[in-house]
């Protein structure tokens, strides 16, 4: 960390950068964001296994990009979401200032989106041995248990969108959700306002999700939903040899492969 | 009338709440879902916990839940039928377990709800639910109901409130009409006062500032830009609009099926980006900080000023379930300090 | 079941499905009856949440068709739709969405008999599986339901 804060501190004050987005200590010690713009308040900074959040959902809101140029703390996660983000167009290169953190809090300095890319090559966008026995677990139930299952899980919902709002793919000013012209999903967090959503929401992070589970830490009903993105990421790794956010190719769904395979068209 | 006292015993809690379930009244109690406690239908008293600060979403739904069908309509050549909301299919229920900040929460609600139109519907579902509160043992750091005139034994909005005593038994204060009629299903189950002391057995939550001054502060400091620096992290969701017990904002809908469809009321939230979006295109509340303002001053000032009650019982719902940390008590202690 | 006669919804593109179809009537091939096919210029303008607007306003089955790889009027339409039914259908399957009950189908201009094929099948196979209520039910959640919590 101390780095890191060295880093900060000089970014800050040769005006390199304007603000900090890090990790800092909030209630009961859990950490939340910070937006540091004093060198002073670089002290405040901290980092540990519990900082889940992913700080790159501050990367596209207006309200934070007029504070001025950001430097981000960025462990892998913020680091697939930047290149996911910078392939999406969303942000530059000259735009934000990258400080990446390692578990054992170091410092690792990017000069470019491509370096932070290459580095990435190192941490395989993968579920883990938990995610996939809770996959084959729901996979392994009947058809009729997995609806039931889907229907209870989701009936939950109460469409607060904390999910959406904390989601860095999300960016969206306008979301498909709130398309009224005319209505196409359901307003109301009913079964089938909640059973839309949630498929469409899906879908169109489908190949975009970095797996960052920040939409499920921020439910506050608990809600699984990180798993119908997990499902996809499983799926368009076995089936279209995906691999992961990338700046050299397109987008899963909005690319093709004339080879791809399937099994089902007849 | 007055409150007045007995003893409840432990063992007969269980035997008060099968004498509810067996009159047939609707009873909902905190219960342990697969990720979080909340009110739910139960079966029986075993599926009952008292093990929760507060429910993750507040008792508000009895009577303003997230989904309401306010009427049906067919559309025909002669016109539109309409199917009015069958006020008198609402029935009796019993929320059981509630805390005294919830109970208390009722208070506000139901002033929005008439401060222009009465709203019948919430308020026939206000009449047709009886409040059992369970004051409170434990608090946590997000607790602050004695910031805003409550406390953890308040009797306020609760028929029957009981207090569990050091001996596991608990203290019954039986304060309404509606909470002896509760009474009168079991009247052998409330027995003597007990000498015990109430306060003694209650939590302790220290008072951090007081809703007059938060509401003189916030006055005077609409053009500060303490709202900027605290809604920086605020990522714009309804969470603490949801899962408060006075958050009454709804958006309304109509749900077209071919000739037939349904109008809805469906929960809204003041934090949304969208929410005040005019049709021009146009939003005078474009920012997130705009929106956090509206939040606080909404509950410490217009309220007081219009309708002549607080939009906060310091119940601490909306830091527990905020993504990111927006303690509000925690910023209402920074406003009363300016 | 011999009384049921399943709703199938075909979403169909305008330059093959379509046509094959057209040519399915001026061959005066028989095929069955249940299908309502609604065009659309291209199987790449299909949006996977139709297929659930299908399903909530009460279709029994689904086919969903359009012009073989490499034939596609829009040069690759069909290429992007077919990744998106890769992933589109292995979440149907997971949710618990009875994808027995969606038929995917190249079908050209030429194939009127294939078209006949894929609908009479399709009509059979679910007029087997019975109507589906599971999604319609959700659909019609308020219907039954005053409130929820
Ligand atoms: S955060 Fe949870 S409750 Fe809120 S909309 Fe998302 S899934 Fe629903
Ligand atoms: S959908 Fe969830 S896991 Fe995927 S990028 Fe968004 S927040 Fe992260
Ligand atoms: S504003 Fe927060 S603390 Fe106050 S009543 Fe609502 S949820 Fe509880
Ligand atoms: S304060 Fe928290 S819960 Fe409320 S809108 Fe902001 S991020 Fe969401």
């Amino acid at each position: 960390m101390v780095d890191v804060k060295k880093k900060a501190a000089e970014l800050l004050s040769s005006e390199a950068v304007k603000v900090i987005i890090g990790y800092t200590e909030g209630t009961g010690g859990k950490p939340r964001a910070a937006f540091i713009q004093n060198v002073a308040d670089v002290e405040k900074l901290i980092f540990n296994s519990q900082c889940v959040m992913n700080l790159a959902v501050y990367l596209t809101k207006a309200e934070i990009k007029k504070l001025g140029k950001p430097a981000i703390v960025a462990p892998v996660n913020v680091l697939r979401a930047i290149i996911q983000l910078a392939f999406e167009v969303q942000i530059q290169e000259s735009d934000i200032v990258v400080l990446g953190i390692t578990p054992d809090e170091k410092l690792v300095e990017f000069q470019s989106f491509a370096a932070i890319e290459s580095y990435l090559e190192d941490f395989k966008m993968e579920l883990d041995a938990k995610e996939k026995e809770t996959l084959a677990k729901i996979s392994g139930m009947s058809l009729e248990e997995r609806w039931a299952y889907w229907t209870e899980e989701l009936s939950e919902c109460f469409k607060c969108y904390a999910c959406r709002a904390a989601c860095p793919m999300c960016y969206c000013h306008k979301c498909a959700v709130e398309q009224n012209k005319p209505q196409w999903i359901p307003v109301a967090a009913h079964q089938l306002g909640n059973m839309e959503w949630h498929i469409m929401r899906a879908m169109h992070l489908a190949g975009r999700c970095v797996n960052c589970d920040a939409c499920h830490n921020a439910c506050p009903k608990g809600i699984n939903l990180n798993f119908l993105t997990k499902l996809m990421l499983a799926d368009a790794q076995e089936q279209l040899g995906y691999t992961g956010p990338t700046l050299k190719e397109g987008n899963l769904l909005s690319t093709y492969n004339p080879n791809d395979q399937e099994n089902f068209i007849k | 009338m007055t409150i007045e006292k007995y003893l409840v015993k432990k063992t007969s809690l269980p035997v008060l709440f099968d004498k509810i379930k067996a009159s047939g009244k609707v009873v909902k109690a905190p219960k342990k879902k697969s990720h979080t406690t909340d009110f739910a239908d139960v079966a029986s008293f075993s599926e009952v916990t008292d093990d929760y600060i507060v429910t993750t979403q507040s008792a508000k739904s009895v009577a303003f839940p997230r989904v309401e069908k306010l009427f049906n309509y067919v559309k025909s050549k002669d016109g539109v039928q309409i199917t009015d909301y069958a006020l008198n299919a609402i029935p009796e229920v019993v929320m059981w377990g509630v805390r005294p900040c919830d109970a208390a929460g009722f208070d506000p609600l139901n002033a929005i709800f008439t401060w222009d139109i009465n709203d019948v519907i919430f308020t026939t579902k206000l009449k047709k639910t009886t409040i059992i509160g369970f004051s409170c043992q434990n608090a946590d750091e997000n607790c602050f109901c004695t910031s805003v005139g409550g406390n953890p034994g308040s009797t306020q909005g609760s028929d029957i409130l009981f207090t569990k005593l050091s001996s596991g038994d608990y203290l019954a204060e039986v304060i309404s009409e509606k909470g002896k009629a509760i009474q009168a299903l079991a009247p052998e189950l409330f027995e003597a006062a007990p000498s015990e002391d109430k306060e003694q057995n209650l939590a302790k939550v220290d008072v951090k500032f007081t809703k007059e001054i938060i509401k003189e502060k916030v006055d005077k400091y609409f053009e500060s830009d303490v709202w900027k620096e605290q809604a920086q992290r605020c990522i714009g969701c309804g969470t603490c609009a949801f899962v408060c017990p006075t958050c009454a904002c709804f958006d309304i809908q109509d749900e077209n099926h071919g000739k037939n469809g349904h109008r809805i009321r469906t929960w809204d939230s003041c934090c949304f980006s969208q929410f005040t979006l005019h049709t021009s295109g146009h939003n005078p509340r474009p920012t997130q900080d705009r929106r956090w303002r509206q939040r606080i001053m909404h509950k410490f000032s217009y309220m007081p000023d219009r309708i002549n009650v607080y939009g906060c019982v310091g119940c601490g719902r909306c830091s527990r379930a905020c993504p990111v940390d927006m303690n509000i008590a925690e910023h209402l202690t920074n406003i009363s300090k300016m | 079941m011999s009384e049921f006669e399943p709703k199938i919804v075909a979403f169909v593109c305008n330059w093959c499905t379509y046509a094959g179809a057209d040519l399915t009537g001026t061959s005066r091939i028989k095929y069955a009856t249940n299908v309502k096919i609604v065009r659309f210029p291209c199987t790449g303008r299909i949006d996977f949440m139709l297929l659930l607007k299908a399903f909530g306003e009460g279709a029994d089955g689904i086919i969903i068709s359009g012009c073989h790889p490499n034939d596609c009027h829009y040069t690759s339409g069909n290429f992007h739709a077919r990744r998106r039914w890769v992933m589109f259908r292995g979440l149907m399957n997971f949710m618990g969405i009875d994808t027995r009950r969606v038929q995917f189908s190249w079908v050209s201009a030429a194939e009127g008999a294939k078209w006949a094929e894929i609908v009479n099948t399709t009509v059979d196979e679910v007029r087997e599986l019975g109507p589906y209520t599971d999604y319609k039910k959700v659909a019609d959640y308020l219907e039954t339901e005053v409130t929820n919590g």
